[in-house]
């Protein structure tokens, strides 16, 4: 699972659960992969992203040191802003861990890079 | 024309637990190649599956439409989405799957995001108890008239979908797609088919929605 498709990620289906957002992160084993730099691909992704979220994940897995804190105006131009967040979304990738819902605590495990978000009937 | 995805890492055994491509995959994956063109002019950033089964749809697609989108799929069958993430790999795109019931720990964030949404569902007939299990016969079994599952999501597609977004689904015959057409009018979408197949017992088609204003 890249942090990418975590900024996605919520538990908000759970019952009771408000927000379900964003989920924790521990993890077992991070990877980071080789992901060719696509900066318009990651132009269009900014806007859509919860970049505290992102931030919190990249802490969560311990890549934060060189993401920005916040979106720089003007992102599509910056090469150097863009290729961070590139690394962050797309090329750490979390293998194995558990994904923490921050209000009910559930885990939900991460096996093979994918995430179980599967809840039981009555949990929902 | 698009060479359909390779398969060869997945074996007949691996065919016992997910769904094996078939007709309807293969009009699925006719449907998007006919509708490349239209594709590639919505630029689309985010595409999903729901129910990827082998991955052989979002990874076709994720190789049609190039890498300026993000390429997501979900399934409720844990070594379905496992396949996906394999077969997305043998052919050198990024697909992330999520296994998941429908769109359902997506949708928030995904709200009017996605531009292209696509669904081989389990569109069987089927006596309603065999549906909902995680197995192979989540594949098929599709309940009263075959559409307990597609009834589920249609609701959840208005919040989906972006402006332009577009939504492919299979049909059979028996799942009345005149009524699907109704329910999603009442959705402000309208509707038509891309293509249609006979395959042995099935009257196959593929239905294409988008926004009645868009
Ligand atoms: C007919 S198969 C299609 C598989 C693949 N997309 C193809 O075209 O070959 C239907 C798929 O939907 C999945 N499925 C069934 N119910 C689901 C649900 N509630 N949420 C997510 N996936 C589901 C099944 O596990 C199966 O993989």
């Amino acid at each position: 699972m890249k942090l990418l498709t975590h900024n996605m990620l919520t538990s908000k289906i759970i019952k009771g659960v408000q927000q379900g957002y964003p989920l924790g992160i521990t993890a077992t084993k991070v990877d980071v992969k080789e992901v060719d730099f696509n900066p318009d691909f990651v132009s269009r992704m900014i806007p859509k992203l919860d970049w505290p979220a992102l931030c919190k994940a990249a802490e969560d897995v311990g890549h934060s040191a060189e993401l920005p804190k916040e979106v720089v105006p003007e992102y599509e131009t910056n090469e150097e802003f863009l290729k961070k967040a590139h690394h962050v979304l797309l090329q750490v990738e979390v293998i194995e861990g558990n994904l923490v819902c921050p209000e009910s605590g559930r885990k939900f495990p991460v096996n093979n890079g994918i995430p179980n978000m599967l809840l039981n009937e009555d949990e929902v | 024309m698009f060479p359909t995805p390779n398969t060869s890492h997945l074996t007949s055994e691996s065919f016992n637990d997910i769904y094996e491509p078939a007709e309807d995959t293969f009009l699925l994956l006719d449907t998007l190649e006919t509708e490349h063109n239209n594709l590639k002019a919505l630029r689309p950033s985010v595409c999903l599956e729901i129910g990827c089964g082998s991955g052989i749809c979002i990874t076709f697609l994720a190789q049609l439409l190039g890498p300026d989108s993000l390429y997501l799929c979900t399934d409720i069958n844990a070594k379905a989405v496992d396949a996906a993430r394999a077969t997305a790999e043998a052919n050198g795109v990024l697909v992330e799957p999520i296994l998941t019931d429908l769109t359902a720990c997506l949708e928030h964030r995904l709200k009017s995001k996605v531009d292209v949404l696509i669904f081989n569902p389990p569109y069987v007939v089927t006596p309603s108890d065999e549906v909902g299990s995680h197995g192979i016969a989540a594949s098929w079994a599709g309940g009263m008239r075959g559409r307990e599952v597609i009834d589920r999501l249609i609701p959840r597609i208005p919040d989906l979908l972006s402006d332009s977004g577009v939504f492919f689904l299979v049909i059979i015959k028996e799942n009345n797609q005149d009524e699907l057409e109704q329910m999603m009018t009442k959705h402000g979408f309208r509707m038509s088919v891309v293509l249609s197949r006979r395959s042995g017992p099935e009257f196959l088609s593929v239905l294409k929605f988008c926004r009645l204003r868009s």
